[in-house]
């Protein structure tokens, strides 16, 4: 009784305790997955993203996409016969940040590549009623007039190498030239093309 | 895993849990087991506490989740290495849902497997199951009419790019397919385009005003005819569409025309071959009958 009543008098020490509490889940529950290969290790084939992928990917988290799109495949049956294969931790170990999401208003987005044409993409993205009447998604005409110009593509790339996605120096030294004058739109549509197209039962 | 995280995740969790019965039994310890009128002695605000034990019921609840915990660690896979004794993962979960599903399925796949296409298209079951693969599969670019967009053909017509025969519809289906219609404007000029546009339009009984339809039929002659045929009806081998039908996949106004015609086109359908034969069967009937409902 008398630690007790030391604990609750004591509120330094009282967090203390609780953080010491608290961090067993996190503990045990977190820190083993950084060390293990299934979340660690790229699955066969991974690349890193294109210099005009990876700005498409900055135009997908500027536009919110992930909002409304998950990019996480659960291994249920109804979700594979839909989606495709179920999403593994070796597809993402290069994304920084993670885009899984963690809702549904649009389908899920994890392997969306290839499953569309670029013709129907760019009519959805700009009219998203064109194609699909029943679509609430907002429209994105903008996407088709700007044009990137690159300026921070090589400093994207640096610092994504920096956290360990292998990049070359011929990649970064190139990454500006590659993007200079891409429409967002055409970005946008590489880096949706290439989503889950590495592991795939398609 | 390793030896070494199995090691690390067992000790903590065995502490974690060890620590908190230990908390919960020395708070206990020393407590009255009779409810009480005596206070505990502080006073904030004027509320004061009574001395009272921890009420069993709770005291218990504790006990059983713990008890529950050390079950659950038991038959799951929690403790490091320990598989369980369920030996669960959420992969063979996976796995028997699918296969439980493989196994109701089977059967009506292998019934309709074994009818032609034309048959299964008259079919009211087999039409709802090629429906509902339509709907997840087609429908997004197909629309859920199967009438199609700009761009995107209309499946419930009779004019086919590439064939409505039911082998050439699975054909489209497994491969996929790609169109190559060239830029043309480089070619044969701003003022080739404008006839020939027009000349186009006319093959579907359309007026254009101000194009010269004698230039543009002669180029058309020229360089249209190889895939689109000396009248204009296409080419199913090239999927170049039949130009007298009006029916028009990229919109049939002059400026449409011109547009076509100018920068060209390059429709693309994926491959499904992902989806199975099966389903691929059922979905090739279930187009199959959209153009011939009249049959039925």
């Amino acid at each position: 009784m008398k630690m007790h009543e030391t604990v609750e008098k004591n509120l330094g020490l009282m967090v203390v305790l609780m953080v010491v509490a608290i961090s067993f889940g996190g503990l045990v529950q977190i820190v083993p997955l950084f060390f293990q290969p299934e979340t660690t290790q790229p699955v066969e084939g991974l690349r890193p993203y294109t210099a005009v992928e990876l700005e498409g990917r900055d135009l997908y988290i500027r536009e919110g996409c992930v909002s409304c799109h998950s990019q996480m495949i659960r291994p249920f049956r109804a979700e594979t016969e839909r989606y495709g294969h179920y999403s593994v931790a070796g597809e993402s170990v290069w994304e920084h940040p993670f885009l899984w999401g963690s809702k549904r208003t649009g389908p899920d987005l994890a392997r969306v590549g290839k499953r569309y044409s670029d013709d129907w993409h760019r009519a959805h993205l700009i009219n998203p009623r064109d194609v699909v009447p029943e679509s609430k998604m907002p429209a994105f005409p903008w996407l088709q007039d700007n044009v990137l110009d690159g300026e921070y593509t090589a400093k994207k790339m640096e610092v994504l190498r920096g956290l360990g996605v292998p990049y070359t120096d011929e990649d970064i030294a190139g990454a500006q030239e590659a993007v200079e004058g891409v429409a967002e739109i055409d970005a946008l549509i590489a880096y949706l093309q290439h989503l889950g197209t590495v592991l795939s039962d398609r | 895993m390793t030896n070494f995280w199995s090691g690390y995740i067992v000790v903590l969790t065995l502490t974690c849990l060890g620590l908190i019965l230990w908390l919960l039994l020395a708070t206990r310890k020393g407590q009255r087991s009779e409810q009480t009128d005596e206070k505990v002695g502080h006073s904030f605000d004027g509320i004061e506490e009574y001395d009272n034990p921890l009420p069993r019921w709770w005291f218990v609840l504790f006990i059983s989740t713990m008890v529950f915990g050390a079950f659950y660690l038991f038959l799951y896979p929690g403790l490091g290495k320990w598989e369980g004794y369920l030996e669960w993962t959420s992969i063979k979960e996976y796995q028997a849902e699918v296969a439980k599903a493989e196994e109701q399925f089977a059967p009506i796949f292998a019934r309709y497997r074994e009818m032609p296409v034309e048959e299964v298209a008259k079919d009211r079951d087999a039409t709802r199951i090629g429906q509902r693969l339509f709907a997840t599969n087609c429908s997004v670019c197909h629309g859920s009419d199967a009438r199609g967009a700009f761009g995107f053909p209309n499946l419930t017509d009779d004019d086919w790019l590439y064939g409505g025969e039911p082998e050439t519809i699975k054909t489209t289906l497994r491969g996929g397919r790609q169109a190559a219609m060239p830029a043309w404007l480089g070619v044969i000029g701003e003022s080739g385009v404008r006839n020939v546009a027009g000349y186009v339009r006319s093959l579907s009984g359309m007026e254009t005003e101000n194009v010269d339809l004698t230039a543009g039929a002669e180029t058309f002659k020229n360089t249209c005819v190889a895939c689109h045929g000396a009248d204009g009806k296409g080419n199913h081998q090239m999927g170049a569409p039949n130009l007298t039908d009006d029916v028009w996949l990229y919109g049939s106004s002059f400026l449409q025309v011109q547009q076509t015609l100018r920068y060209g086109r390059n429709g693309h359908m994926p491959s499904q071959a992902h989806l199975g034969e099966d389903k691929i069967h059922m979905l090739a009937s279930y187009i199959y009958s959209l153009s011939h409902k009249d049959e039925k």
